[in-house]
């Protein structure tokens, strides 16, 4: 079965101001849509029909160029989606609050090392919260690669990833990733990020 | 050494409607100007203090190479820009295209494909290789050719930054549009030069 080009769970307008509605169309109708279109027509009628994305991601040393790009352009953009919502969600409470205290100290740690990591990832690509082998640790990575691909140089669950392809930004943000990065902060549905952690 | 910024060698409207002036204002006022300054910061006390671009190109890592190569290749990439320009290539340029490639048309076909291909942030080239022949290449991020002995000729981002605001997703319209303000003067005298 193909793959399809996710819902949202909420109207384009539904994130501003942190990110307009103009944005969120063209990103989720032509970007998303474009990998998913390329991913399907990647693996029609190869071993990998069929297969579910995370098994296809994990093997992604062994698939084409297209397979990576589009594979991860897929995965990727659907994480975005669902771990960002309107007013985003009160502060990580429970475990996952236990584990970001233990693995960086305070939220506030944490949230510098994220942005810290969207903001210097040279080009295009991704920052990510990856739960590996119980640890919680942050890392980025190009293009649309990610934790899940045996090729990533940091492996492991993606609980929270932001995109930092100029697309996700430049109608709005033009050349200030910074407070794209800030005001993607506000819309964290920590809710969604503990669901992952727990997985 | 410091770098600066060099002067925009046209007004910043002067490529409407295929680049618009809001796109230049960014591109060249904040995004080239960022790479300047990074570098200035980045050289200073570094082993590169005293280097020009060319020899931070070809030995320089990390931050260093990527704020230095982005200077250099915005820089070429400026250059090459004129709305009243030379269409196609002249004298031995255009020989050498067409004794590469078979045609100019197939030069920009190829070309073309190159630079909607790139995948994610890079650039689109043609190069001279060390044997007088001519080459397309790609390169990400900011990759330039020199750091493999190629000699740079023509160049297009396709950095997101360059084309979003004017084509947003439509990355295939601004190369379109990139090849009616190429002068193929400013690119048959860098041929000469070499
Ligand atoms: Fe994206
Ligand atoms: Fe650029």
């Amino acid at each position: 079965m193909a793959f399809e080009l996710p819902k949202l769970g909420y109207d384009y307008t539904a994130l501003e101001p942190h990110i307009d509605a103009r944005t969120m169309e063209i990103h989720h109708t032509k970007h998303h849509a474009g990998y998913t279109n390329n991913l399907n027509n990647a693996i029609v009628s190869t071993a990998l029909e069929g297969k579910s994305i995370e098994e296809i991601l994990k093997g992604t040393s062994g698939h084409s160029t297209a397979v990576r790009n589009n594979g991860g352009g897929y995965y990727n953009h659907d994480l975005y989606w669902k771990v960002i919502a309107p007013g985003g969600s009160p502060k990580p409470e429970g475990v996952l609050q236990d584990a970001l205290n233990e693995y960086f100290g305070s939220l506030e740690n944490f949230r510098e090392a994220f942005v810290q990591a969207a903001v210097t990832r040279f080009g295009s690509g991704w920052a990510w919260l990856v739960l590996q082998d119980k640890k919680l640790v942050v890392s980025s990575t190009p293009n649309q690669d990610n934790p899940l691909m045996d090729v990533a140089e940091v492996q492991g669950v993606p609980l929270l990833g932001i995109d930092v392809w100029e697309h996700a930004y430049y109608l709005k943000y033009q050349n200030r990733r910074p407070d794209y990065v800030n005001a993607f902060w506000n819309l964290i549905n920590w809710d969604e990020v503990a669901r992952r952690f727990k997985g | 050494m410091s770098f600066e910024l060099p002067k925009l060698p046209y007004q910043k409207s002067a490529l409407e409607p295929y680049i618009s002036e809001k796109t230049i204002e960014f591109h060249y006022g904040k995004h080239h100007q960022a790479y300047v300054n990074n570098l200035n910061n980045l050289t200073k006390g570094s082993p590169f203090e005293n280097s020009d671009l060319e020899e931070i190109i070809k030995k320089a890592d990390g931050g260093i190479f990527n704020n230095g190569a982005q200077v250099w290749n915005h820089t070429f990439y400026f250059g090459q820009f004129s709305k009243d320009g030379c269409k196609e290539p002249m004298d031995q340029l255009k020989e050498a295209i067409e004794s590469s490639f078979g045609s100019f048309d197939k030069f920009v076909e190829e070309f073309s494909k190159a630079a909607a291909t790139l995948f994610g942030s890079g650039w689109a080239w043609l190069v001279r290789n060390d044997d007088g022949s001519l080459a397309i290449v790609q390169t990400g991020n900011a990759g330039n050719p020199l750091r493999d002995g190629q000699k740079p000729l023509l160049t297009c981002d396709v950095w997101e930054h360059a084309y979003y605001l004017d084509k947003q997703n439509a990355r295939p319209k601004y190369i379109e549009d990139f090849w009616k303000i190429v002068d193929w003067k400013v690119i048959s005298k860098r041929f000469s030069e070499i």
